[in-house]
């Protein structure tokens, strides 16, 4: 009963114009014609964006979990990457 | 939900991770509200739990068509095919969400399918239950649903991220499903003497099976406990039983219908219910409930079907890269 797997995709919709694309979900379609039609079916019953991408699951490079304080901890570590880390006096204002 | 073939580590090696240090910080991130992602590492039997139980679910929605489906030609008016039309690609929608979720734990489509098609993989037992009138559809989007969105509320906060996210969109969707049941519900209970004998008809025979759809009392249920600690599961089935009971009962007085409970009564803030048959659950589950095999037939015909289709596609699709 079992047939060959059919590829895994990945969808992103920008709900309006001015946002980025953002991930919605993934569906499995045999080639991106039919991957967008299931996309706009799946993804978009209720005007959910205005524009679609697809992008082929086996195509995203992910980070790994195990690394992610390798990848990430150093930003914490770093507080003068953000403005409040400099003091300046009262009277000079909003800067 | 990308991540599915990271996910295929070799059968073994997650036993040597499992170890109780690793376990301990997991269950330190689950305590601390903190969402499980799909190549975090998780205990096995976290794993093998959110696979049985997110697949069952997608089961129990691609099943779920086949009642309503039933009526989508026989609607009394265009509004109500219409809203029957969306309501029934709305349940294929959300056995889709739910595939893809219990996918990112590692099982790949196919095999899921398969799980359902072969006759292993259970689904909701309320879905082995007949359609024989209009009525029935009221009823189900008014009880059926309803007690499905009971149930899945909770889940919009389960531990693993993406059947959370999963439930966050089902539920959006699933509230304009008890609408439209309870509206038909409303126009057959304000219409002639027939129509609202088929309204109160329908009530009598979805009501108990509703109640058995939160699965058996806490003191019977295998399931409950490491679900619990796991955050997978927030309140226990016989308080989401109680929950669904209380807001129904006022429900059903608008209606001008009475539920066929006889023991039915307002105490300490709760509407009481009377004594479940937990042997009709226990049958239905089993396999004998009254279209069992209907269903399951029905739904290796559409996949069988569709296999010329599939192919098809396939085909088409090493064509085209190979053209490309």
């Amino acid at each position: 009963m079992s047939t060959p797997a059919t590829p895994l995709w990945e969808v992103f919709i920008r709900s309006r114009n001015g946002l980025a694309h953002k991930h919605v979900g993934s569906l499995h379609a045999a080639d991106s014609t039919l991957a967008l039609q299931a996309a706009r079916d799946l993804y978009t019953r209720r005007g959910e964006g205005l524009s679609l991408w697809i992008v082929p699951s086996h195509a995203i490079i992910a980070s790994d979990p195990a690394d992610k304080d390798m990848m990430f901890e150093p930003t914490a570590s770093k507080i003068y990457r953000h403005p409040t880390f400099y003091e300046v006096p009262d009277e000079v204002g909003h800067m | 939900m990308y991540t599915q073939a990271l996910n295929s580590a070799p059968e073994g090696q997650e036993r040597n991770l499992e170890d109780a240090v690793a376990a301990a910080r997991f269950q330190a991130r689950v305590d601390s509200e903190e969402r499980i992602e799909p190549n975090d590492w998780m205990p096995a039997a976290y794993r093998r739990t959110l696979t049985r139980q997110i697949s069952q679910h997608a089961h129990s929605e691609i099943v779920g068509m086949l009642p309503e489906g039933n009526w989508i030609t026989r609607a009394p008016s265009l509004r109500r095919k219409a809203a029957l039309l969306a309501k029934v690609q709305d349940e294929c929608g959300h056995g889709l969400y739910l595939y893809a979720a219990a996918e990112t734990l590692g099982t790949s489509r196919e095999q899921l399918i398969d799980q359902l098609l072969s006759g292993k993989a259970k689904y909701s037992s309320i879905f082995n239950y007949p359609t024989p009138t209009w009525a029935d559809i009221g009823a189900i989007g008014w009880l059926v649903d309803g007690a499905a969105i009971m149930n899945q509320i909770p889940l919009c906060r389960c531990s693993y991220g993406p059947y959370a996210r999963a439930m966050i969109r089902v539920c959006k969707e699933e509230s304009f499903h008890q609408r439209q049941g309870f509206e038909i519900m409303l126009t057959l209970s304000r219409g002639n003497e027939d129509q609202k004998a088929m309204a109160q008809d329908a009530l009598n025979r979805w009501w108990w099976p509703c109640l058995m759809m939160f699965g058996p009392p806490d003191t019977a249920s295998q399931h409950s406990d490491t679900s619990t600690l796991w955050k997978i599961k927030r309140f226990s089935n016989d308080e989401l039983r109680q929950k669904f009971v209380d807001a129904t009962v006022p429900q059903a007085q608008v209606l001008g219908l009475t539920p066929p409970d006889p023991d039915l009564k307002f105490e300490d803030g709760h509407w009481r219910y009377g004594a479940i048959d937990w042997d009709e659950f226990r049958r239905v589950i089993a396999g004998d409930g009254p279209c069992n095999a209907e269903r399951l037939a029905a739904r290796r015909k559409a996949h069988e079907d569709g296999a010329w289709v599939r192919e098809a596609a396939a085909t088409y699709a090493v064509k085209q890269r190979a053209a490309a």
